[in-house]
């Protein structure tokens, strides 16, 4: 099994390195100069134009700025953006609180609720409950973040006037009154969100469920006259959240990748929005920053979902 | 498979079966599409999908008033009359445009759908049949493109080629034709591996050997052979797969990437709805119940034919 670990992160770390110089080359081949808006001043003289660029290291060639960069993120030097001049470092600490808090929230409740809706769903099959829980399942998979996010605006944020609709990051109230609020105005992002995870998760969780119910060793546990409640919870639900467990690791890079648009709805000050400003503005080194952090979660949880896999299930052998 | 039971070679001694037999033999296909008529949901879909498609191919001429006329005097109208959805902050009615976008969103789906399918199967294909080297290094791939961040890739390189591909080919079909191979060569992966798995299994299979035996080339027996065994669990992944393209550009658009401003596809609509939620809900809604219905609809059929051509089920 250590074995089978150690060959699996030294595996993942040649696809980082193919992922990493992707991205360098898709952004170092964008024909717009990051900067454009400088470079068209005439008031800056061409010498100083040149003194920048150098600086930045822009006139090098694409294979030394790869390294470069690489070795400058080795060492945990993000680089600076263009736009803000302040390291990027920062610029994500800054924002990434908000994120883990609005996505994470969202992906923690779309959790508890999917598994369980999904287990007894399975349970009670063909049940009103059943196909309820199906039925919704379905509309939030037919209703991407940005349609169900604009329609929660207009009944709940316009309507009824329950929450506000555009999240401040600056909240001024202190104490309870501060938090509550903090929780109120993140209410909408994240259950849009949720909805979306929460669909995906109650399909996958009942098609898992149906199969193990059906299994012998269930019939084995009910033949030897096991209570209905232990049969499902010892032996058919611990069974059936094996796969859901690594798909539940697989989803949370999407997660977070779907959080810029979420955050565009809102206008949730988070990576997402960062990473959309960024590229509006060109600041390459954000750009770069972040989506080398969305590959490394993919494949980091890629990762984690084989082991876990590996874990829970002691029929999968790993040589 | 069920091979037709068309054994027409009868002896008169089973001339009743023959007479039976002449009843129309059933096949697969057949046999399919009464297990899809079946399915309440996936003939609802049908329904809508057919509805919308015809919307959007006969809709600009029996709609007569333009997507892109301006009228002040009737801005942010609600729903009414002359403007069913209401007009947006131009006057522009929403009808006219959710029409017209639904014609981008439809073909971005379908086209997308046909680039990852045929990516998907020719790359699992090769990696199933060959294997060694070739499954190898084709794997290795899949995993790469599966491990890439999807939407950082797919506003980059959108970005990155959007000017070159308007020059070349025209503004809608220029980014039309960058949107589908992009959204198309980053979601092929989950079809090839399923192509592979298909055709590591069939190609131990007897018929196999017995095209082998009689001398088939490899390409025939790919093609002729095991792509047909192939083809159920594709269809569903192409169906779905139009769904899921739709949800993608959609996103592409809401986030103001890929087609010119003036193009209302539904991502777009939606977009320019975000800032008049409070006075004109009308804007959101029209493209959103039609991302919606188009998705779900879809969705249903691709769970359809899913029971449709799965034999195991079939009663």
């Amino acid at each position: 099994m250590s074995q089978y670990i150690m060959r699996r992160i030294l595996t993942a770390i040649p696809t980082l390195i193919a992922i990493s110089i992707i991205l360098f080359s898709i952004i170092s081949l964008a024909p717009g100069d990051p900067l454009a808006s400088f470079a068209a001043d005439p008031r800056v003289p061409e010498a100083v134009k040149e003194n920048i660029r150098k600086q930045l290291g822009l006139n090098d060639p694409l294979p030394v700025r790869y390294a470069k960069w690489a070795t400058a993120m080795l060492r945990g030097d993000w680089g600076t953006s263009f736009q803000s001049r302040s390291p990027v470092k920062d610029l994500i600490g800054q924002r990434l609180p908000t994120t883990i808090f609005v996505s994470g929230t969202a992906f923690l409740l779309a959790v508890l609720i999917g598994v369980t809706v999904g287990i007894l769903s399975a349970i009670k099959q063909y049940s009103v409950f059943d196909q309820v829980a199906t039925f919704v399942a379905y509309i939030g998979n037919a209703l991407p973040t940005f349609v169900s996010g604009l329609f929660l605006i207009i009944v709940f944020g316009v309507k009824f006037r329950w929450f506000p609709f555009i999240y401040r990051s600056n909240v001024d109230q202190v104490g309870l009154a501060g938090i509550w609020e903090r929780i109120h105005q993140a209410a909408l992002p994240i259950m849009v969100l949720a909805l979306f995870e929460c669909a995906a998760l109650i399909r996958y969780t009942r098609a898992a469920m149906l199969e193990v119910v059906k299994a012998d060793y269930v019939r084995t546990a009910r033949a030897k006259g096991l209570r209905e409640g232990r049969v499902l919870t010892g032996h058919a639900v611990r069974n059936a959240l094996i796969p859901v467990v690594t798909i539940v690791a697989l989803r949370v890079p999407t997660v977070f990748a779907g959080a810029v648009v979420t955050e565009q709805i809102f206008r949730v000050p988070g990576t997402g929005s960062l990473f959309i400003s960024a590229y509006n503005n060109k600041d390459v080194p954000v750009i770069m920053a972040l989506s080398f952090i969305s590959a490394v979660l993919v494949v980091t949880f890629n990762l984690v979902a084989d082991i876990v896999y590996g874990v829970l299930d002691p029929r999968i052998k790993y040589t | 498979m069920s091979a037709p039971a068309n054994t027409a070679s009868a002896t008169p001694a089973v001339a009743l079966d023959a007479l039976a037999l002449r009843k129309k033999p059933r096949s697969l296909w057949s046999d399919a599409f009464r297990q899809f008529r079946r399915h309440k949901l996936a003939m609802a879909g049908v329904v809508v999908i057919t509805i919308l498609v015809l919307m959007t191919l006969l809709g600009p001429t029996l709609w007569r008033i333009d997507k892109d006329a301006i009228d002040f005097s009737a801005s942010k109208v609600g729903p009414s009359r002359a403007h069913p959805i209401g007009t947006n902050d131009l006057g522009n009615d929403m009808l006219g445009r959710v029409i017209w976008g639904g014609r981008i969103s439809l073909a971005v789906g379908l086209f997308v759908a046909f680039v990852q399918i045929t990516l998907g199967v020719v790359i699992g294909a090769l990696a199933g049949y060959f294997g060694k080297t070739a499954d190898n290094l084709l794997m290795r791939l899949t995993d790469l493109f599966l491990a890439l961040p999807t939407l950082p890739i797919l506003l980059l390189v959108v970005y990155l080629f959007r000017e070159p591909m308007r020059a070349a080919f025209g503004p809608i079909l220029g980014v039309f034709l960058l949107i589908v191979f992009v959204i198309g060569a980053l979601n092929w992966m989950a079809t090839a591996r399923l192509v592979r798995a298909e055709f590591l299994s069939l190609k131990q299979k007897e018929f196999v050997e017995a095209a082998h035996a009689m001398g088939a080339t490899s390409s025939t027996i790919i093609v002729k052979h095991i792509l047909p065994n192939v083809l159920s669990p594709v269809i569903v992944a192409a169906t779905l797969g139009v769904g899921a393209a739709i949800i993608t550009e959609s996103t592409l658009s809401f986030l103001g990437i890929g087609f010119e401003p003036d193009v209302p596809t539904w991502g777009r609509l939606l977009s320019e709805s975000r800032d008049f939620l409070d006075i004109a809900w009308w804007m959101a809604v029209g493209p959103g119940l039609m991302i919606f219905l188009t998705v779900l609809s879809i969705n249903f059929i691709g769970d359809g034919l899913r029971d449709a051509l799965d034999p195991k089920k079939s009663r």
